[in-house]
């Protein structure tokens, strides 16, 4: 166990070292993903909300006013 | 006569008002469920079903707390319950994925939509949502682990 992180260590020492190119490629490649997430993520927050959210919050609505009646059922 | 009906802090909110915070959070109901389905309809059907359920759960909620945080639960449990139920009833097709027909519009958008997708995809789900709550949506470490009901890990 000692004499694989021995090597590691010597490993680390050298450029051409194959765990640090490949960590630093998936963290690359993460901030690439998430630079692309959150272009993605703030675009659809600004978008209009869509005509049929607001009729599904309109019937909500509806609902509720049948609901808020006094003879309803209460369980 | 005063007196006889609870105050809405008594955990039922107050409909209109709750009402109107669910509308200001929309969009950032359909970007989260964007971020996890990839596309724009399965996720908009995924907000709209979340909005319906967080109506009527909303007496579980407990004012003054993180709605925001809150709604992202619902949804991202709702995800996973859908996505269990599509696995279970239909293998995922590929090919007859890509023969769906789309407007050019939707095209460049999924097109672009779908690198990100695809590469989210290959993250396990923990490092996936954690980059999408944490990177995209701004969350505190601690909300996101409390939407994922997991551990912060560190």
């Amino acid at each position: 166990m000692s004499g694989v992180r021995a090597q590691r260590t010597e490993n680390l020492t050298k450029d051409d070292d194959p765990d640090r190119d490949k960590t630093r490629g998936i963290r690359a490649r993460q901030r690439a993903i998430g630079r692309e997430l959150r272009r993605m993520y703030d675009g659809v927050v600004s978008e209009a909300v869509p005509d049929e959210f607001l009729d599904l919050l309109r019937q909500i609505d509806d609902a509720d006013d049948a609901g808020d009646k006094p003879a309803e059922k209460k369980s | 006569m005063t007196g006889q009906h609870q105050t809405p802090s008594s955990g039922q909110q107050d409909s209109p008002e709750f009402k109107s915070e669910l509308l200001a959070l929309i969009p950032f109901l359909r970007a989260f469920a964007r971020s996890l389905t990839g596309n724009q309809d399965a996720a908009d059907d995924l907000a709209q079903e979340t909005l319906v359920k967080a109506w009527q759960s909303r007496s579980t909620f407990t004012p003054g707390t993180n709605l925001k945080a809150w709604l992202f639960t619902i949804l991202r449990n709702q995800f996973y319950s859908d996505r269990r139920r599509a696995w279970r009833q239909t293998p995922w097709d590929q090919d007859a994925a890509e023969r769906l027909p789309g407007t050019s519009q939707d095209q460049a958008w999924s097109a672009d939509l779908s690198d990100t997708a695809r590469a989210l995809r290959q993250l396990p789900d923990e490092q996936r949502e954690a980059l999408i709550l944490v990177g995209a949506g701004g969350f505190s470490y601690a909300d996101a682990a409390a939407i994922c009901h997991c551990a912060v890990a560190l």
